[in-house]
């Protein structure tokens, strides 16, 4: 009887300090919500006041100029179809391309990021925070520094999603290299290969799918990204967007964004298949 | 392998040799037999980037003219200067609102996020057309931008910070939706099972069946959105929607690089932080066997 009484007691007491530190916790949270509140001047009042309009701006971007619903009339609702098709496709191409150039630079950097194929630590150090570097900016930032650097268009946009693809692509290619069975590695070692034959006939074979899927991974992200580059003027489709929200030409703002919408679902199934194809070879291999 | 017998000296080599290519002829095919389809596939991709360094006016002439201007702006930003102490204080002012936005963007998501999610799972869902009308609209708000969110609430709350709360919230509720519908689909059925054989009802049975289970995986994911969200709570203030994105922008357009290289360190060492208090937290309350 004593017995379990003192265990209820240790119960009691085990819940009490885990419920004074979750209340603890809770109101040092409910400090920083207010403060936050305070700083990025929220109120209530003003989100009442005009939560409205978000209905009706929804509701005005899916009306034509002269009060239709837009689907009463589709050609009228797309009718720039042919430019805004042309600039998805430039999105897609800038996306891809971006995409491409950060994964050779992420394949380059990414054995050097490994531990276990790089004996240099401080050629891995080094590496780790250029890639951390790379990945950390967001890539809006690279890209008003290139457009500042290299005027606009799309050439910008590439470079700064090449450089964030780099950054990120690196460190989830290193990882997987750092996991990788290191027998073939000891093969290769013995038999005489030098860095690059290790690198080419012991590792690569091992990384391949999966340094695939996650490149498509990260095109189907800088699908998105490349979709509003354009706001700081890096090409794509995003300059038309900004124009179009700016100037209120409703019903064209709800035609892009079916469209960008639409593209990004497009791409996100065609890679989800490829990349589950990709993981059962991994598997069945 | 090495079943084969050892041969004299003559015949070592061509023996062999050929022994192995009969034995293993599939690794001795030309390499191009058996991987048509690749090579089909990396010759269209090989043009395809070919088309799009073409089409997109990626010259020679541009790169080279362009990194040469890089290199002279990436002088001119050293060393990174704040300029003065006005200016630090409004930096800081900008960063911590930029923190505000990220927090409140966050909470607010996860909290609405929360009895969707339910929603959304198939497991716990009212009936499939519900769960399926869920997923799709979590996916369409995902799909929109936290850059196009933050002109549309532009346009309904005017310019400021609250918009950029509100747009951080919507792009958040998709990801969150998703994520804690696929984590309440993951959870273990026995605790549920074990809550409803003792009599619980079917609230009991999420409270106490699936709610433990599900806690520490939210609340690791919530962390992990609270750093990116800082990162892009510090972007969004380039359309004018609060935080040191505007500041940053302004400082690229008129060019004053050294102030600009400063207010990028800030906005690392701020994200580092974040990262480094979110680890802090998640190990605190997970433990480290769940990280």
């Amino acid at each position: 009887m004593s017995a379990s009484a003192s265990h209820a007691n240790a119960y009691a007491n085990a819940v009490a300090a885990k419920r004074r530190q979750l209340w603890l916790g809770l109101l040092a949270l409910a400090v920083c919500v207010f403060f936050a509140g305070h700083v990025a001047e929220i109120s209530v009042n003003k989100f009442l006041d005009n939560i409205g309009n978000f209905g009706s701006y929804i509701e005005r971007i899916f009306h034509l100029e002269n009060g239709q619903w837009v689907l009463s009339d589709p050609k009228e609702w797309f009718w720039g179809w042919k430019k805004w098709l042309a600039l998805m496709g430039e999105t897609l191409l800038m996306a891809y391309v971006g995409t491409v150039l950060g994964a050779v630079g992420a394949l380059l950097l990414c054995f050097l990021a490994s531990k276990n194929i790089t004996e240099r630590h401080w050629l891995v150090f080094g590496t780790r925070r250029l890639l951390e570097f790379s990945r950390t900016v967001p890539e809006m930032v690279f890209a008003l520094i290139f457009v500042a650097a290299f005027s606009l268009g799309p050439l910008p946009g590439i470079l700064a999603l090449a450089i964030h693809t780099a950054g990120a692509l690196g460190k989830l290619f290193a990882e997987v290299v750092e996991n990788i069975d290191m027998k073939p590695v000891d093969g290769v070692l013995a038999s005489g290969g030098n860095w690059l034959q290790k690198v080419r006939f012991a590792v690569l074979p091992q990384v391949a799918s999966n340094f695939a899927s996650y490149a498509l991974l990260r095109f189907e992200i800088n699908v998105r990204g490349a979709a509003v580059l354009g706001f700081v003027g890096a090409g794509g489709i995003g300059q038309t967007l900004l124009e179009v929200i700016r100037k209120f030409y409703y019903a064209d703002v709800s035609a892009l964004l079916v469209l960008i919408i639409g593209t990004v679902m497009l791409i996100d199934t065609l890679t989800e298949r490829v990349r589950h194809r990709l993981l059962g070879q991994e598997r069945a291999a | 392998m090495n079943t084969s017998k050892p041969a004299t000296a003559s015949t070592r080599l061509f023996g062999k040799q050929w022994a192995l290519k009969s034995r293993y002829a599939e690794h001795f095919q030309p390499f191009y037999r058996g991987h048509g389809v690749g090579l089909a596939l990396l010759a269209l991709a090989l043009i395809l980037f070919g088309y799009g360094i073409y089409s997109l006016d990626m010259t020679i002439a541009r790169l080279v003219a362009g990194f040469g201007e890089l290199g002279a702006m990436s002088l001119r930003m050293l060393p990174p200067s704040p300029g003065s102490w006005a200016l630090t204080s409004s930096y800081v002012h900008a960063m911590v609102e930029t923190l505000a936005i990220a927090l409140l963007g966050t909470l607010m998501a996860a909290i609405v996020a929360f009895p969707l999610g339910f929603l959304a799972a198939r497991n716990t869902t009212i009936n499939r057309l519900v769960q399926f009308m869920a997923r799709r609209s979590f996916d369409t708000l995902r799909g929109v931008d936290i850059l196009i969110w933050a002109l549309v609430w532009i346009n309904v709350v005017g310019l400021g910070p609250f918009a950029g709360v509100l747009a951080l919230f919507m792009s958040d509720l998709g990801s969150f939706g998703k994520l804690f519908s696929e984590a309440i689909e993951a959870a273990d059925d026995k605790p549920v099972e074990g809550v409803m054989s003792t009599g619980g009802s079917s609230l009991a049975a999420m409270r106490f069946g699936i709610l433990p289970q599900l806690l520490p995986v939210l609340l690791s994911q919530v962390l992990y959105a609270f750093e990116s969200n800082t990162r892009s709570a510090s972007i969004i203030g380039i359309v004018g929607a609060g935080g040191i994105g505007l500041i940053l922008s302004e400082q690229i357009r008129t060019l004053e690089l050294q102030q600009m290289s400063f207010v990028i360190l800030l906005i690392l060492a701020t994200v580092s932080a974040i990262d480094y208090f979110c680890s802090r937290i998640r190990f605190a309350v997970i433990g480290a066997r769940a990280r």
